[in-house]
């Protein structure tokens, strides 16, 4: 009886260590299953270069480059920012702040983690967004501009602790070695404990990078949401997350639009899958 | 820190590697003050963020606004409608996120060889965590609003959460679970208890406070996320309360999101405090997510 109990439970437990898996696929092929219905409209290329994103015009105008320059633009912003201050304090955190401050730094990048996304979009609503309408004297201030920002914001605290973890694990002897030759800290940290931990570090600006993409609500409050090719950083944009997010609620379960938008989602699954190998495969790099 | 005897030995190897002449210890100084401008960079804001909600919010937080129902489109009245369907949102995620969470972690450190299978259940996780949350929102309303024919329900939108947190909980359970020492399963094994009675008598006591956090970080999580709600429960106004798993609700970050860009002329106060009501609750979580990891680690033994 015993010996039963304890099958079905170890049965259970190998179910449940599949889930993980399971709940990928599933994920995907309800977007594919939902999203590819709109390759019977427009071909695999008009969908992704086309010029103009008009879903609910007669005939429908589905051409999401507009959207992927969006996001490409807000991701560019906010990795140029986010990149050399995250690393930066990573490294500040690792190896200069005295153990007390640590502490403290550490804390105060795990609160801005939890902040909710809804709540750092109205936030910067009410700051980033009057500021820049003020200092570049504009019509509006939701632009590119404030929702890179406000994401390089949040992907500070991916970029600041996995690049703590792989400068971290660079083994002591390495810097107690540069250090016996007479390096100074600085040059120790520069020529060799960076070099050291390059594999971490760059996986830890992926994933920030994949949660810039796939931030939703904040880019949706600050970024202005017009649908069209922008030529400037200082102009109104709509990501492909925001599309999904401002359109679906409206769009007839069924319609063009609504395959449309599954279609986007795909598009923003694949990108996130690639970021997130591409980021695993560094950090095993970093183990071998 | 160690300025004094680099510049005691200035013909140090490490220096000739340098083409140009510059001091090193002001290059250090310089560079040192980038890193700290940095980090004062990120935490600064950081800390100016909480002080302005809890600022400007604080003089809305009343009795009435935490427990009436909204009135006048939103622009009055209270927000316990949402309150109450983020927790209600919440406790189902966690109801069906916990278990199967948990035993996933299970899987992972007792029972999977470092094969093939393992590498990529671990590579699952990862992208499971990496998807963007308004693609949960699709996936939740293919799968359980529209296939399953749930409708946009409490049912849909807590599934779809407790999808979403799955990764959390599976990672922060099997970093508990691995860090209980190997001796203890030895012991176990070597009295006679089979496998499972080891994990459940022995591994899983020891693991139980990883376990709480991690439970309580997914709960935070969940309570803050929008975008997976957004088109499986949330309701833009319902001010009444649910009366089954198969109603919409509000819930708080939606409805923060709604008063603040949908609505015009809500009273400034109404905002900041639904802004403060959602941050401290997710906050509150999480700091009671520190604090009972900090205590167990001082009850532990070995």
């Amino acid at each position: 009886m015993r010996k039963l109990k304890e099958f079905v439970i170890e049965k259970l437990i190998l179910f449940c260590g599949l889930a993980s898996i399971f709940f990928v696929v599933l994920i995907f092929l309800f977007l594919l299953k939902e999203g590819l219905a709109v390759f019977k409209t427009v071909t695999p290329p008009q969908f992704l270069f086309g010029k103009s994103w008009y879903p609910i015009s007669e005939p429908p105008h589905l051409g999401i480059l507009p959207l992927i320059l969006g996001s490409l633009m807000v991701t560019l912003g906010a990795a140029l920012i986010s990149i050399p201050i995250g690393v930066a304090c990573a490294v500040y955190i690792a190896e200069v702040a005295p153990l007390k401050i640590k502490e403290i730094l550490k804390s105060g990048i795990e609160l801005l983690a939890a902040i909710p996304s809804v709540v750092l979009g109205f936030i910067g609503m009410v700051t980033i967004v009057p500021w820049i309408k003020s200092i570049f004297h504009l019509p509006t201030g939701l632009t590119a501009l404030s929702g890179a920002v406000m994401l390089a914001f949040m992907a500070m605290p991916t970029i600041v602790s996995i690049a703590e973890d792989a400068l971290y694990s660079v083994p002591k002897t390495y810097k107690e070695g540069a250090l016996a030759l007479g390096a100074t800290h600085w040059q120790a940290i520069h020529r060799v404990i960076l070099p050291a931990a390059s594999s971490g570090i760059m996986a830890a600006v992926m994933l920030g990078i994949g949660r810039v993409i796939g931030e939703t609500m904040a880019v949706m409050m600050i970024t202005g949401n017009a649908a069209v090719i922008p030529h400037s950083i200082l102009q109104p944009v709509r990501t492909l997350t925001a599309t999904i997010a401002a359109e679906m609620g409206e769009a007839v379960v069924g319609s063009e639009h609504y395959f449309a938008l599954f279609a986007v989602g795909i598009v923003l699954f694949v990108i996130s899958f690639i970021v997130n190998v591409g980021a695993d495969l560094f950090l095993h790099k970093k183990e071998q | 820190m160690n300025d004094s005897n680099v510049t005691e030995c200035p013909a140090s190897p490490a220096l000739k590697l340098k083409k140009r002449s510059r001091d090193p210890v002001l290059t250090q100084r310089l560079a040192f003050a980038f890193l700290f401008v940095s980090t004062l960079l990120i935490i600064v804001p950081v800390g100016l963020i909480i002080v302005i909600i809890v600022q400007k919010g604080l003089p809305g937080i009343t009795w009435q606004f935490l427990s009436d129902i909204p009135r006048q489109g939103m622009r009055s009245g209270g927000i316990f409608p949402a309150i109450l369907g983020t927790i209600y949102l919440v406790s189902g995620a966690i109801v069906f996120a916990l278990p199967i969470g948990l035993l996933s972690a299970v899987y992972l450190s007792e029972y999977a060889r470092g094969n093939f299978l393992t590498r990529l259940i671990k590579l699952a996780i990862v992208n499971l965590a990496g998807v963007p949350s308004v693609v949960y929102g699709l996936f939740g309303l293919a799968l359980f609003v529209t296939f399953f024919k749930f409708g946009a329900s409490i049912l849909s939108g807590a599934l779809t959460l407790g999808i979403m947190i799955l990764p959390i909980i599976i990672t922060a359970s099997l970093e508990a679970l691995e860090s209980v020492p190997h001796s203890f399963r030895e012991a176990s094994r070597s009295l006679g208890a089979s496998r499972w009675q080891t994990i459940r008598y022995v591994v899983l006591p020891n693991a139980i406070s990883g376990i709480i956090t991690g439970t309580i970080l997914g709960l935070g999580r969940a309570a803050g996320e929008t975008a997976p709600i957004l088109f499986t429960v949330a309701a833009f106004y319902l001010p009444q309360l649910p009366g089954s798993i198969f109603d919409q609700v509000m819930a708080l970050p939606y409805h923060l999101y709604v008063i603040s860009t949908q609505v015009p002329n809500v009273d400034e106060k109404i905002r900041y405090g639904t802004a403060l009501v959602l941050l401290a609750m997710v906050l509150f979580m999480n700091l009671a997510a520190v604090v009972i990891r900090c205590r167990f680690r001082k009850k532990k033994k070995w």
